[in-house]
């Protein structure tokens, strides 16, 4: 077993959060040269673990040990010093800042007598790096001005910038689209061939069999196993992840396809879309795929009435309608989940029956009271339609888990009596378990009658849930592919394509 | 590399902000001017720099704080107590040189200021509350230091009455000293590593965290720099106006605070530049004084100060929503065939 020396090593790692247990006796190696996955639901413990092993959080107890020798992290920067680096799940980029100082923040050259910064050779270093990572970005530009993904880069170059033999990256690919994940994937390997040491967690399964050398899967707080590369199977990754079998993750049932509900004819939005024309049917689910800033949210945000249209109609059951407002978007039966879910359509202080009964208030509303039994009835309806996973309905939102959060946003709409949908990625970081669940929901929705337009970066869910795909690039709808015709490579082919002007 | 020029327009927009305060600045002068030729006059500028002078190193050191997403609401009170307690010892023992008062009365407001950062960076109790509550408590010491008795007139000493009136180098005691500081937080700020943490930490708590930032730290700092400067102010302050009373800088808080907002500090953190501030109390200088040469009941005088703050965030709120629309206009897309 001892051939090669174990470059981290946790031993019974365990972790408490006021009264919570989210690691218990975890065990967890990782050697040179190679990519250790990490998977497991939300709420498992892997974040837990990663910022255990980051210096953020103290384990209770347990032991660390680097190169055989133990070592205890008092903050993150210790164990950055140590060669640990890490990709955030969440945006840890400073908004206001460069991007070089984003890169080199706590870790900046200084003149050894005066202190101060070298700026200079800062600028000169981070674009550098940048260009060695064939990437097309200003070092002095803000952080604020750049889109998603090439926040996402810059988070990559950042992690890239300290020469760690221990990578750890956390759900890098999260809000990733294919060409950049194949990009990080490159340089993951290119790392690994030069004797480093990569701790990827993700929720995409297909991930773990394209790169990873062995997968470890927590459940609970607890290490279930670790399997070498060679070993893994789906079912049984799945199975050791959710603790039971999952019989699909695409649950898309057959459903009669109705008449046209909505339908908009060249709608425009400067820098963002040009001339979208597309309808959505009676109990259909429309997927639309793209990749990031190819202009799929902001035409949905634009149908909902967030952004001005600035050409185009639109049609709502063959009636040429103005949404200028969400709130006339709502009237009119369209819902919008965003992306984020905190951003608009959740409040997270307030309870689950709060949050579901928002749009629909006044039915319980006599004299401007409001009638707390009804509402909980109304609440408890779709609390149990849906499964919320919750202590009950007085939960407030905000500690809910994602996939969780989702299923209120979606309960809050359907009580509302939407007729369209407009899912935003609608399972992004979301465990495998409530994804299915959200799948099966939407399949329900669509059979009965709802008309679900869904957008996503995730081809397979894509595939799996549309009856019919639209292929966004660049702001123009390029293709339409028919749920009998569509590949994996259609797709992307169409959404990567090169456009000419 | 069109994309590159488009994305350093948001760097762009911030000097632009300066550059119009700067203009506000002078078309407030020649208006003032032309309404009261005695706002030319070289006392009364010079009567307006020394006011701005306090105001603007200590407006500095709230800005520190705000930076940090928080706020210091006892510099008011940490000028009136260091000016109190200074102008009494002075009193007590008018031998003590004024360099040693200058220095009792920074030490006080360092004090002051460090009970802030603990009770802050330590006690994790929001600044807004902390600093709410030793706005009070400081008053209060005031009254209780002085046994009810102010510093008057006839106790400041000639010494201690050049610290004011006195030049160093040819420049006025007052605005050199907010001359050094501004360059001293400048470069600190711009040019130091704690000094750019601040900005990341005010920018994002957890994400400093992740590169072992420690925001204990940094609060402590922060909070004791703005104390620092408070209690170094108010014994200019008391040599400045020759008296110590109870409601000394009474609501000065709320002064420093326009400042900053005027000059561009974001009071969400984050966000801020010592120039901005320098301009932020030169406008605001500007407008007191311009109040009263023009001869503005008081009501009016804070209406006028609060309509400032309020130009200058909506103005703010306009500038980053029309750069934003620039941005998104030109971005590169493509025509459906």
């Amino acid at each position: 077993m001892d051939k090669v020396q174990s470059i981290l090593a946790l031993e019974n790692i365990s972790k408490k959060f006021t009264g919570t247990l989210a690691l218990s006796e975890v065990d967890f190696d990782l050697y040179p040269g190679e990519i250790h996955a990490l998977v497991g639901e939300n709420g498992a413990g892997k974040s837990t673990l990663i910022k255990i092993i980051t210096g953020i959080h103290k384990p209770d107890s347990g032991m660390i040990k680097l190169s055989g020798e133990a070592v205890s992290f008092s903050d993150a920067r210790a164990s950055y010093d140590h060669g640990i680096a890490a990709i955030y799940q969440e945006a840890s980029l400073f908004e206001d800042l460069s991007i070089a100082e984003n890169i080199y923040m706590g870790h900046q050259e200084i003149r050894p007598f005066t202190k101060n910064i070298k700026w200079g050779s800062m600028y000169k270093k981070a674009s550098e790096l940048i260009r060695s990572l064939d990437v097309k970005l200003d070092p002095r530009a803000l952080v604020k001005s750049l889109s998603i993904a090439e926040k996402q880069l810059v988070e990559i170059v950042k992690a890239l910038s300290s020469d760690a033999r221990i990578l750890i990256m956390d759900e890098p690919t999260a809000a990733l689209t294919k060409e950049e994940i194949d990009y990080l994937f490159n340089i993951a390997r290119r790392l690994r061939k030069e004797g480093n040491a990569i701790i990827f967690i993700t929720h995409r399964l297909e991930e773990v069999f394209e790169i990873a050398d062995r997968v470890t899967v927590i459940r609970d707080g607890k290490k279930v196993g670790t399997i070498e590369g060679e070993h893994i199977d789906v079912d049984e990754l799945v199975r050791m992840m959710v603790g039971r079998n999952l019989k699909t993750l695409y649950p898309k049932g057959e459903t009669e396809i109705g008449e046209p509900v909505l339908r908009v004819e060249g709608l425009s939005r400067a820098g963002e879309f040009n001339n979208v024309s597309f309808e959505l049917r009676r109990g259909e689910i429309l997927g639309m795929v793209g990749l990031i800033g190819a202009g799929r949210t902001e035409v949905a945000r634009a149908i909902f009435g967030v952004e001005k249209l600035e050409g185009g109609k639109i049609f709502l059951e063959g009636r040429q309608v103005k949404i200028e407002h969400p709130r006339q978007a709502m009237e009119l039966g369209i819902a919008y989940l965003s992306e984020s879910r905190g951003e608009f359509g959740l409040v997270l202080q307030m309870d689950i029956t709060q949050n579901i009964t928002i749009p629909i208030l006044n039915t319980f509303t006599r004299f401007g009271w409001i009638n707390r039994e009804n509402e909980r009835k109304e609440a408890m309806k779709y609390f149990r339609l849906l499964d919320i996973r919750a202590s009950g309905l007085e939960q407030k939102v905000e500690s809910l888990s994602g996939g969780n959060q989702q299923k209120v946003s979606i309960a809050k709409w359907l009580a509302a009596n939407a007729k369209i949908l407009i899912l935003d990625e609608p399972t992004k970081g979301i465990d495998v378990a409530t994804k299915a669940a959200v799948h099966k929901l939407m399949s329900d929705l669509a059979s009965e009658g709802k008309a679900i337009l869904m957008i996503s970066s995730e081809i397979p869910e894509i595939i799996g849930m549309s009856d019919r795909i639209l292929v966004m690039n660049e702001g123009v709808l390029v293709s339409e592919i028919t749920r009998a015709e569509a590949t994996q490579g259609k797709i992307l082919t169409a959404a990567l394509g090169e456009k000419t002007s | 590399m069109n994309d590159i020029r488009l994305k350093s327009r948001l760097k762009e927009m911030v000097r632009r902000r300066e550059f119009g305060i700067f203009i506000i600045i002078v078309v407030m002068t020649v208006v003032v001017g032309f309404r009261n030729p005695t706002f030319f006059t070289k006392d009364n500028w010079k009567d307006m720099l020394m006011y701005a002078s306090i105001l603007a190193f200590i407006s500095i050191g709230q800005m520190i704080t705000i930076v940090t997403g928080g706020i210091d609401l006892s510099v008011g009170s940490v000028v009136a107590l260091s000016g109190m307690s200074v102008g009494i010892i002075m009193r007590e023992y008018p031998v003590f040189h004024p360099v040693l008062l200058i220095l009792l009365g920074t030490i006080f407001g360092l004090g002051c200021g460090l009970v802030n950062g603990l009770l802050i960076g330590k006690g994790k109790i929001h600044p807004l509350i902390t600093t709410l509550a030793t706005m009070s408590i400081y008053r209060g010491l005031v009254v209780v230091v002085s046994r009810s008795r102010w510093v008057v007139y006839g106790d400041i000493t000639d010494g201690f009455r050049m610290i004011a009136r006195g030049n160093t180098l040819g420049i006025n005691n007052l605005m050199f000293s907010a001359l050094i500081i501004a360059i001293v937080a400048y470069y600190f700020l711009n040019h130091t590593r704690k000094g750019r943490e601040i900005f990341a930490f005010g920018d994002h708590k957890e994400a400093a965290q992740f590169v072992g930032i420690n925001g204990v730290n940094i609060n402590i700092l922060v909070y004791t720099i703005s104390g620092l400067l408070a209690g170094f102010g108010g014994v200019l302050w008391v040599s400045r106006v020759h008296t110590a009373q109870a409601n000394t800088a009474l609501g000065y808080e709320m002064q420093t605070i326009a400042a900053c907002v005027i000059g561009g500090v974001s009071i969400f953190g984050g966000v801020g530049s010592v120039i901005g501030v320098l301009l932020g109390t030169l406008v605001f200088g500007i407008i007191l004084n311009a109040l009263e040469l023009i001869g503005i009941v008081d009501f009016w005088k804070l209406s006028v100060q609060g309509f400032v703050i309020l130009l200058a965030v909506i103005f703010d709120a306009v500038l980053s929503h029309r750069v934003m629309e620039q941005m998104r206009k030109r971005r590169r897309i493509f025509d459906a065939e």
